[in-house]
């Protein structure tokens, strides 16, 4: 394996290139932006078309034209900017035509946004949340495989920190396997041949060949959905099979949380980390399951208490939960603020955990 | 009453006129229309479906289709087409051809639908020179909501939304969508026409396979503004769409090329 001295930004884009991304449409915002500038200088490269876009509605709806004809197709922003292409990330939902969409996030006050199907009618978004650029690597493989496979849009949940750092990384190209052929792709080759193709959220077919209609199609959705929910989700636990108390974060705050749930375990706290890799699906069952002997739950997220709802529908007792995040934004308001640091985390990990538990016995280990 | 002596064999298929007369319906329509007697949609699906056989472009067409009345005809039309969100269609097209380059791309929109939801995407596509077809179906009202006032509306035009008429103080003015698009350097055909008289039908057909030709070679978006008859947004008798459309719309919005390729216009098109 070589390592590659490369922007996260960087790094992302080659991992979609390595994917078989072939367009990519966005707007300028920050962090989002040095990924649109990225995909502008190395899309070209890669036979693929970069467009800067005119606003993120025209963006996304390029994209989804792009993916309707059967390639694979990207786009990108963050906060505002994915609320103006929720409409379009359902209608991607609905009409079932894949559609990768990088949120780049200022913090973690998104959750929601990319967690709850925000534009219309009923469907869910898959969201990977990667802690760190060598796994952004990996998830931006999977999104176009996973969208590719459900026909559906997904969600990278990336922030400040991955668009930015610079880090040593190997973009390996992912070993997927492999998927059917887009029959269902825009190409005009059935125009005229009285079998011609139709990409419709209301889905009625042709006159000559009814479709299932809206009633029957959006069942379907919903009913693919479900299925998804069951198979997809992803999570990581460090630690929890003995913990008294475990901490549940998910991006770079899990990222940060880690490295503090190693740190004291070294020094003999039995605590230990949950972290969704999945936003949605939220791995639920997991998290019952890693809760169940535990004497207390601490929720870590850069927000006003967002994961939180998820974490009390499946953690094993509601009672045990604790926030221990909260709002935190740097000065310009475009990046995380203070609370994204390890003794900070550190303070209220144990706040919590040495309230409650003496610590075992120190068991002094040499770092590594 | 003398006879006249003429076998007619319906054993075999008819010699080549007459079969042409039988098949009058382009072989691309899968059935009937559901729109509202006198409407000038399904006059202008025909046209733009003919023209695609005619430039024999068909199995390589695709089309992207908005939200209006016009709406309903990604049933009837056996083409390869995507239904969008309202107004983005230039968006979804733009997506669609930069990928398949030869392939010959169309959208079709209302004027709702291209000139108040979706203006932003179709002035942008003609200024980044997209190479689609952009077809726009003018009747100067939401039609499929039932006759609401529109950007395109006339002074004077009375909707549901401006029930003693449309004026300018209160409303302010209708946008001329095909000048501004003309007016862009990445357009390279921009033409209005009409299908209120067997003329301005004929004349229409012409523009839209300009058009369309204008996409094969490579000249940049080619918008064709089609002013259509609403009758019953307009409140008028079906058999008065054209009239009122004659005298309300068409001197606002004057037939005739805006933008093309070749200086002698007006003569290719009157030919
Ligand atoms: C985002 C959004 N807003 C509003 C609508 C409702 N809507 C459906 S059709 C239509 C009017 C379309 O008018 P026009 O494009 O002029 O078509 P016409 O029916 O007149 O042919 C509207 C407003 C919609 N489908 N989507
Ligand atoms: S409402 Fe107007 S545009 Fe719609 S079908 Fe009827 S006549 Fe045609
Ligand atoms: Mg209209």
């Amino acid at each position: 394996m070589t390592l590659e001295l490369l922007q996260g930004s960087v790094a992302i884009t080659r991992a979609a290139l390595a994917a078989d991304c072939k367009f990519f449409a966005g707007y300028p915002m920050s962090p989002f932006t040095p990924l649109l500038e990225a995909m502008s200088r190395e899309m070209a490269d890669a036979s693929g078309v970069c467009i800067n876009a005119e606003s993120e509605i025209e963006g996304a709806n390029m994209a989804l034209g792009a993916s309707a004809a059967g390639f694979r197709a990207a786009t990108g922003s963050c906060g505002q900017g994915i609320a103006l292409m929720q409409e379009t990330i359902a209608e991607a939902a609905l009409n079932e035509t894949p559609l990768v969409v990088f949120n780049m996030a200022r913090n973690q006050q998104d959750y929601y946004q990319c967690t709850r199907g925000g534009g219309w009618g009923d469907y869910r978004t898959i969201t990977l949340a990667p802690k760190d650029i060598t796994e952004a690597v990996e998830h931006t493989q999977l999104l176009f495989h996973l969208a590719d496979k459900h026909r559906a849009p997904v969600i990278l949940y990336g922030d400040d920190l991955l668009a930015k750092t610079l880090v040593g990384v190997d973009v390996a190209p992912l070993d997927l396997p492999e998927l059917p052929a887009k029959d269902w792709a825009l190409d005009g080759s059935a125009s005229g041949t009285g079998s011609s193709r139709q990409v419709w959220t209301f889905a009625m077919g042709k006159k000559n060949d009814p479709g299932p209609g809206p009633d029957g199609q959006w069942r379907r959705v919903a009913a693919k959905f479900a299925e998804i929910e069951q198979v997809e989700a992803r999570h990581e636990t460090v630690h929890a099979e003995d913990a008294e108390t475990l901490v549940v974060a998910f991006g770079s705050a899990a990222k940060f949380a880690e490295y503090v749930v190693e740190e004291l375990r070294e020094e003999g706290h039995r605590v230990g980390l949950f972290r969704p890799i999945t936003l949605w699906p939220f791995p639920g069952a997991a998290l019952a399951e890693a809760t169940r002997g535990v004497e207390r739950v601490l929720v870590f997220e850069l927000n006003a208490g967002q994961m939180i709802d998820d974490v009390r529908q499946w953690a094993h007792d509601r009672d045990t939960i604790r926030f221990i995040g909260g709002v935190s934004i740097d000065e310009s308001g475009l990046a995380f603020g203070p609370l994204l640091d390890a003794p900070v985390i550190r303070e209220r990990i144990l706040a919590e955990h040495a309230e409650h538990a003496e610590p075992a016995a120190a068991v002094p280990t040499a770092r590594s | 009453m003398a006879t006249t002596d003429i076998t007619i064999d319906t054993r075999t298929a008819p010699p080549p006129p007459a079969s042409k007369a039988a098949a009058g319906a382009p072989s691309l329509i899968l059935g009937e229309h559901s729109l509202c007697p006198g409407c000038g949609e399904p006059v202008a699906l025909r046209l733009l479906l003919e023209t695609l056989q005619d430039l024999d472009v068909v199995h390589r067409s695709i089309g992207v289709v908005g939200h209006g009345c016009y709406g309903s005809f990604v049933r009837i039309m056996d083409v390869d087409v995507l239904q969008c969100l309202h107004g983005r269609a230039p968006s979804c097209a733009t997506g669609i051809k930069r990928m398949r380059p030869d392939s010959v791309v169309f959208t079709l929109q209302g004027d709702g639908d291209m000139v108040n939801e979706g203006l932003q995407e179709i002035l942008h596509s003609a200024a980044r020179g997209e190479n689609i077809t952009c077809i726009l179906l003018n009747n100067g009202v939401f039609g499929d909501t039932g006759g609401q006032q529109t950007a395109t509306t006339v002074l004077g035009q009375r909707t549901k939304t401006s029930l003693e008429g449309r004026n300018a103080e209160q409303h302010g003015y209708p946008i001329p969508i095909a000048d501004m698009v003309a007016s862009l350097q990445g357009s390279g055909y921009v033409a209005r026409g009409a299908v209120s008289t067997p003329a301005a039908v004929a004349k229409t057909k012409r523009m839209i396979k300009r058009a369309v030709q204008s996409q094969l070679d490579g000249n940049g978006l080619s918008l064709v503004e089609i002013l259509t008859m609403c009758p019953t947004g307009w409140f008028v008798p079906a058999a008065e769409g054209a009239d009122y459309q004659g005298s309300s719309m068409e001197p606002v919005y004057p037939i005739g090329e805006l933008k093309s390729p070749e200086p002698q216009t007006q003569e290719a098109v009157h030919a």
